[in-house]
């Protein structure tokens, strides 16, 4: 089974590749990239006047199965994550019950693998039940599949206990990914803590409750030596803190989102649940800050937090609301937008920071190598435009849920097909070859 | 979208004036009652009250009731909230009675904004959570003019649990619109910085003595020891600190008024000499409460 992608423009960032090419895949593999290729026999996508780049990977999704499947399946969420231009996506553990053990990992590797259209990864909890006392099967999970460790939502308060596991995923050599927030200075807050939380009467979360947690990890990275990830980056000091243990040499990255790239507290529709997130948007200068750490390499990559939930859920009072929104259908455009079209970071930067460097976070070897178009590698391919213009209606989400502040905006450029393993598992509606 | 009333904040100066000098014509003078005006006879308003209340709930019933319209009330504790219906279902139900208009109280800040998206029927808002509660400011305004003649160029001290506080936040946007020169004081725990920045004319003071030099009115804020979950301050602390006393009183200007929005914690925010002295208006904003009331419903039943 071969497929032969022609004439795009090809951009791999990890191969310092920007030109017309012709990338084949076969077996699942990328065989080859260079002009003029042929396979006799090989289905063909003509990609003339579009970008071929390697698979989209998003480090940071929520696919609420097992236990939450009214806001979302693996099946659900691999879908959305294809139509939005992933390949691979890496799933938290906050489902019912928490991924702490080895058998829920397994089971949801084994049900990704059935039902799931792109590849999913399993991130494990760190603690059991992610209640932040005792470390999890760690080591279990690992064998059967979990790439990396965290108790994404639930921070872990005891810096015992986060030495602890550290040194554990140092030696397993996986990245300890840390939701970075005190829980004491965020204790009831719903929303940034800012002149317009003061205005709207909502508890306020002080950019210090990241800030106190990132500054307290990069110290125990230092003396753990873990690869040590933040998820969600969204204040000035946590950029700055990040790129000086950079400076230092520790191996410490970082990840931001588009929503808190593209909005800050004072976009928020007021009290209108799908702006309410963790982090939540921060101010203008915060957003300066990220935007800056992504162009300077001080933040790694992007990641969606991809966080269904149920519109029942969102359609309450916005103190009762839960946290978070989806993600993965507009990533793409949201960067675009803010990135690329302003100039900020050229298109094959941006693609990096989709492919290249969330597969350095995660450190995928061997069989698994992926985040680039090089022969060995994972038949994965994004195939996007840049400036085709399109309008987000939620109502055609693949996700079960709905809850995005993005319902109904213009886009310029998103993703056109998506390849997994050499087989293509979403086009865009109305193209074709 | 009907108009009702959500807050403060989103009123201009004129609209606030028609309101404050309608209210003048629903005032009562001498022993009688408020009189029954019948405008709005025919109409029908729901109170659905999702937190405790007395004082505004009556006042509510009242000046609808002097207005010819029908009430029905709905307190928390015995409707469906407590059965676990969400509160957009509660609410659909009770639109689907056809109220002309529905008063509202809630304990989340913004629920009758998320709900106004969502409803055809206008609402009023009649305190959510710690974000506003625009007739008590009305009421105040109403009172301070009946006192003072004018709200121009006044100096008007709000001290205490700022951060908490609906009073304060509707106090702060209205009088700001009439050129009031605010003073908020309270510990430093519950008067975020930010405040300041909230309106124009707003200074903050967490001296109380500095706070109430040359002030026209003093309004104290109940200190609900409910909300303080955390170690802002010990209560005996409190009323040393920013507790109003008479020597407070000495230090502001010789015709200050007192004002408070109720229910009062004697010996916590303010001495009992000084509530029950000459200068509390504290009545004459539970009875302006009716007229206020009653001209803002009418502006909302007679669109």
């Amino acid at each position: 089974m071969k497929l032969l992608i022609r004439n795009g423009r090809v951009i791999c960032p990890a191969s310092g590749r920007d030109g017309i090419a012709d990338v084949l895949i076969d077996g699942g593999r990328v065989s080859a990239v260079g002009e003029g290729l042929s396979a006799p026999g090989a289905e063909q996508i003509d990609a003339a006047g579009l970008v071929v780049a390697p698979g989209f990977i998003d480090i940071h999704v929520h696919l609420r199965e097992p236990g939450f499947t009214h806001a979302e399946t693996i099946a659900s969420g691999a879908k959305a994550a294809a139509a939005g231009g992933f390949t691979t996506v890496c799933c938290m553990p906050n489902t019912n019950p928490v991924n702490d053990s080895a058998t829920v990992t397994t089971y949801i590797v084994e049900k990704a693998r059935r039902e799931a259209v792109v590849n999913v990864f399993p991130i494990g909890a760190i603690t059991k039940g992610s209640e932040g006392a005792e470390l999890a099967s760690i080591g279990s999970m690992v064998a059967a599949g979990a790439v990396a460790i965290s108790d994404d939502g639930k921070p872990v308060m005891n810096a015992r206990v986060i030495r602890r596991a550290m040194e554990t995923a140092r030696a397993l050599d996986i990245p300890l990914i840390q939701h970075c927030e005190d829980l004491n200075l965020s204790a009831g807050g719903d929303m940034h803590e800012c002149l317009d939380s003061v205005r709207l009467g909502i508890q306020g979360i002080p950019s210090a409750a990241e800030d106190v947690m990132v500054a307290r990890d990069i110290i125990l990275a230092e003396l753990t030596g873990v690869r040590y990830h933040v998820a969600h980056i969204s204040t000035r000091n946590a950029v700055a803190m990040v790129a000086y243990a950079r400076q230092r040499g520790l191996p410490v990255t970082s990840e931001a989102t588009p929503h808190h790239i593209a909005l800050d507290a004072g976009h928020m529709r007021p009290y209108d649940s799908n702006y309410k997130m963790k982090p939540p948007l921060r101010c203008q200068h915060d957003v300066e800050a990220v935007v800056e750490g992504l162009a300077s390499g001080a933040v790694d990559c992007l990641a969606t937090d991809h966080a269904p939930h149920a519109g029942d859920d969102k359609m309450q009072e916005f103190e009762r609301c839960p946290f978070g929104i989806t993600g993965l259908e507009t990533a793409l455009g949201v960067s675009l937008e803010v990135l690329v079209h302003t100039g900020r970071i050229s298109l094959p930067k941006l693609i990096a920071l989709y492919t290249s460097a969330p597969a350095r976070v995660i450190g995928w070897k061997g069989e698994q190598a992926r985040g680039a178009l090089k022969p060995g590698y994972v038949g994965d391919v994004t195939i996007l435009h840049p400036e085709y213009p399109w309008v987000y209606d939620v109502k055609k989400s693949f996700s079960k849920s709905s809850n995005t502040p993005f319902n109904g905006r213009t886009f310029r450029g998103g993703p056109i097909v998506t390849i997994v393993n050499g087989q293509v598992v979403w086009r865009a509606e109305g193209f074709s070859d | 979208m009907a108009r009702g009333l959500l807050g403060i904040e989103e009123l201009e100066r004129p609209e606030i004036e028609e309101i404050l000098d309608r209210a003048v014509a629903f005032q009562a003078h001498g022993g009688a009652t408020f009189a029954k005006v019948n405008t709005s006879t025919g109409k029908m308003v729901v109170n659905a009250f999702f937190e405790n209340s007395t004082r505004t709930r009556s006042s509510f019933e009242i000046a609808a009731k002097r207005l010819g319209a029908d009430t029905l009330a709905i307190t928390a504790s015995g409707s469906s909230v407590s059965k676990g219906e969400s509160l957009v279902d509660t609410l659909n139900t009770l639109v689907a009675m056809r109220p002309s208009a529905i008063v509202m109280r809630h304990k989340a800040s913004g629920a009758p904004h998320f709900l106004s998206r969502y409803l055809t029927t206008p609402i009023v808002n009649a305190g959510d959570g710690t974000h506003e509660h625009p007739t008590q400011a009305l009421l105040d305004a109403r009172t301070i003019l009946d006192r003072c003649g004018r709200l121009e160029g006044l100096r008007v001290t709000i001290i205490g649990d700022i951060q908490h506080s609906r009073v304060a936040r509707s106090n702060v946007h209205l009088l700001s619109r009439f050129g009031v020169d605010i003073v908020l004081c309270g510990p430093p725990s519950l008067l975020p910085r930010e405040m300041a920045q909230i309106a124009s004319g707003v200074t903050l003071e967490y001296d109380m003595r500095r706070a109430v030099r040359g002030a026209d009115v003093i309004m104290m804020l109940r200190v609900q020891l409910e909300r303080i979950h955390e170690p802002a301050m010990q209560a005996g602390e409190y009323f040393r600190f920013y507790g109003l006393r008479q020597e407070h009183i000495e230090l502001a200007n010789p015709d200050v008024i007192v004002m408070h929005p109720g229910p009062m914690n004697r010996g916590m925010e303010i001495s009992s000499e000084v509530a029950d002295s000459q200068r509390s208006m504290v009545l004459n904003q539970v009875e302006n409460g009716v007229p206020v009331r009653m001209a803002v419903l009418e502006r909302v039943l007679l669109q």
